[in-house]
């Protein structure tokens, strides 16, 4: 463990143990509660899927984390050990530390935080410190955060910190406050109002120290040393209709993402959407327009980012339907998205004793339109770049799904999923294959059957196809699970890509696998092959190398 | 260096005669309609909750609340109990939580926790995790993961929280 790293944590332990020394009561009261998991592989070279060699023969990655809470008083600290880091997750992992710890105290009105914490302004699109620990994502910051509401309604919130960096913290300093007012506390206190009416606005500004460079071999760029951004946004609810939005716009921040151009960015997100018993329906819209921002310019990837800019697509959860997941494009996209719940009623015919679930989602995502300044025929560093105008959709199609989902129960003991998705996925753009990449175009369909042999045994199978002529050709995915709840399961799984245009490439991916459960402690191994693909957990996805062998997975709550 | 903080904090917990009961933590999470919630202030009016965190994209999780909504008229009739689903959705999905919710006719009260706060101070790591609170908002019992047939020992749990039984594991 690295001294830096001790340094904090010893300072946290004096602290308690001081406290400890001066107030006896102060500690007897409190409490501690954690978590805890690690995961480790012992890898098996498979050239033919592309598994390579492991050195170390067996990776891991495990966490603790250990919650200490008294009265208004909180702290807390996260070990973190990878040893080597698990493949598919960041090298620079390497090691083990305390990269995360922090104190806290609240009353009424005020809450101070100091050390790392986790913040959200709005929609997060100027600012977001997130954590998923299972994809190797965490942007949290370091330093110190107020929030203060002064009355019912109003939430104000101001920090500053800089960003984690793997062991390491990133070189800009992350400025922000933020606004958050629901109207109908502060001038409605009866509630005689039915439209509840919430506005916020946030600025963020990020100081990096000045930086020349020269560009195209000639011209000299000084990258300014303070980037700001500001956001505005609104919520309005009426009874089951629901509209909101926020635009977020961003100053001139020449960097690696955006090709060192000066051009300012901005995003806007529109949603509306209305529900009610057994039928909902929502729209979305949005548009992002050199909106990258990270906490170093020269920064590429997901690191150090100070925003988030959500992506308008449905997230899939069966295998073969998340083969092709969209990732937001932050230098252009145009996005929509709308979606239908519905729910046939119980006792009707379609609907049979326990209705039916129906949903159905579309979402498209484009270029921008985008105009170079006449006699350049590409971005040029050290310019605005280009122009845009605001409402037209570019040309170049990123990422359109078309799918629908039936769920009906056939009496107490069946019960069935049935799902359709047409996906256009532009391989190009989202996964930075060749320019000339051949769009993928994929019909996939699930079959998901669940039988309850008595009050705690039940078989799942799932069959699952995805046909397309593109990339590796057609896939068939199996999986039966046997479960005897709530503590045991075991699954047995294949992908099979029978389809690939290479014959000597159509291989199987067989799994088995196993778990136990007790409370909130799980223990699961797994043996077999894995396709290289790519993972999302939340908003959040990392690319899974190819890998063979076999694996355990520890969780623990207490 | 670790060792050191939990024996401190066993030492701490050495002080108090009677073992004592988690509270629920006191962050904010958002209603679907915009209002800001206090965890800590959840309530059933002093009858059994169950919080229950889940996201649009965990397919067991839309699985327990979908066989829990086939039963929850029965449950809430019986013991009184309340259901809080807390989605884990950021802001890529979370506008989509209420109207798929209404959409599926589930009952339950949702509350959005978009960046994770309520998640991570009740120690959640894997979602689904259900955990059970009695009358006085203290957490008694949880569990992680969910199959068919895992809502039987829920129901049971509370049950057994009512009858003031024992919630040991075996």
């Amino acid at each position: 463990m690295n001294l830096k790293s001790i340094i904090p944590v010893l300072v946290f332990v004096c602290c308690i143990t001081g406290l400890s020394v001066r107030a006896q009561d102060f500690l007897a009261g409190g409490k501690v509660t954690g978590n805890f998991q690690l995961d480790a592989q012992v890898y098996k070279a498979d050239s033919a899927i592309g598994a390579g060699e492991v050195e170390e023969k067996m990776l891991m990655n495990a966490f603790a984390n250990l919650l200490y809470s008294n009265g208004n008083f909180n702290a807390g600290m996260r070990f973190e050990t990878y040893l080597n880091p698990m493949l598919g997750f960041d090298p620079r992992y390497e090691g083990s530390g305390v990269p995360y710890w922090f104190g806290s105290w609240k009353n009424d009105q005020f809450e101070i935080t100091v050390g790392n914490f986790y913040e959200q302004f709005g929609s997060g699109m100027v600012l977001r410190s997130y954590e998923e620990r299972n994809l190797g994502y965490d942007n949290a910051l370091k330093g110190a955060r107020v929030k203060f509401s002064p009355v019912a309604g109003v939430t104000l919130k101001g920090l500053i910190g800089t960003q984690r960096f793997f062991w390491d913290q990133g070189p800009g300093i992350v400025r922000g406050l933020d606004g958050d007012f629901a109207l109908n506390d502060l001038f409605d206190k009866a509630g005689k109002c039915k439209t509840r009416v919430t506005v916020g606005g946030s600025f963020v500004s990020k100081y990096q120290a000045l930086e020349e460079i020269i560009v195209n071999d000639t011209s000299l760029l000084k990258l300014p040393a303070n980037v700001a951004a500001w956001s505005a946004r609104f919520n309005l609810s009426r009874g089951g209709f629901n509209l909101d939005g926020e635009f977020a716009s961003k100053m001139n921040d020449p960097s690696n993402m955006n090709k060192f151009i000066y051009k300012n960015g901005h995003s806007l997100l529109l949603q509306a959407s209305y529900s009610q018993k057994g039928f909902g329906i929502i729209a979305s819209a949005k548009r992002t327009d050199n909106m990258s921002f990270k906490s170093n310019r020269n920064e590429r990837g997901s690191v150090l980012d100070i925003n988030y800019l959500p992506a308008l697509t449905r997230q899939h959860t069966y295998s073969l339907a998340a083969m092709y997941p969209y990732a937001t494009q932050p230098n252009g996209e145009m996005a929509f998205q709308g979606q239908v719940n519905y729910k046939i009623k119980k006792g009707s015919r379609l609907g049979g004793k326990y209705g039916t679930d129906i949903a159905l989602n579309f979402s498209r995502i484009t270029s921008i339109e985008n105009e170079l300044p006449e006699g350049t025929t590409t971005i040029v560093s050290g310019t605005d770049g280009y122009t845009s105008s605001f409402l037209k959709f570019g040309d170049e199609l990123y990422f359109q799904d078309f799918n629908l989902e039936v769920q009906h129960k056939f009496g107490s003991k069946f019960k069935l999923l049935v799902s359709y998705l047409n996906l256009n996925y532009n391989i190009a753009v989202i996964e930075g294959h060749p320019e000339d990449s051949v769009p993928v175009k994929a019909h996939i369909l699930i079959a998901d059957m669940t039988y309850k042999f008595d009050q705690k045994n039940a078989l799942k199978i799932e069959l699952q196809h995805l046909g397309t002529k593109q990339d590796e050709g057609d896939w068939l995915h199996f999986l039966a699970e046997y479960t005897v709840a709530p503590k045991w399961f075991f699954t047995v799984s294949d992908q099979y890509n029978y389809g690939n245009p290479d014959k000597d490439r159509r291989y199987h991916y067989p799994t088995v696998a196993a778990g136990y459960t007790a409370g909130s402690s799980r223990v699961s191994l797994s043996y077999g092959k894995q396709r290289e693909g790519i993972l999302c957990v939340g908003g959040v996805c990392r690319p899974v190398p190819a890998s063979n062998g076999f694996a355990v997975t520890i969780t623990s709550s207490f | 260096m670790l060792l050191s903080f939990i024996l401190l904090i066993a030492a701490a917990q050495a002080q108090e005669p009677e073992k004592s009961l988690s509270k629920l933590p006191s962050v904010t999470v958002k209603s679907l309609d915009g209002k800001v919630i206090n965890t800590a202030e959840l309530t059933n009016n002093g009858k059994p909750m169950i919080i229950s965190f889940w996201a649009l994209w965990c397919k067991p999780c839309i699985n327990e609340l979908t066989t829990i909504a086939d039963v929850y008229d029965e449950w809430v009739e019986e013991t009184g109990v309340k259901l809080i689903a807390v989605s884990i959705d950021d802001s890529r999905s979370s506008s989509k939580v209420g109207p798929t919710v209404n959409g599926k006719g589930w009952e339950y009260e949702v509350l959005l926790d978009a960046n994770g706060d309520f998640k991570r101070a009740m120690n959640v790591n894997m979602i689904p995790h259900t955990f059970l609170i009695n009358g006085k908002g203290e957490i008694v019992w949880q569990h992680t993961s969910f199959s068919e047939g895992s809502e039987l020992q829920l129901i049971d749990m509370v049950r057994k929280l009512n009858a003031g039984e024992s919630l040991e594991q075996h």
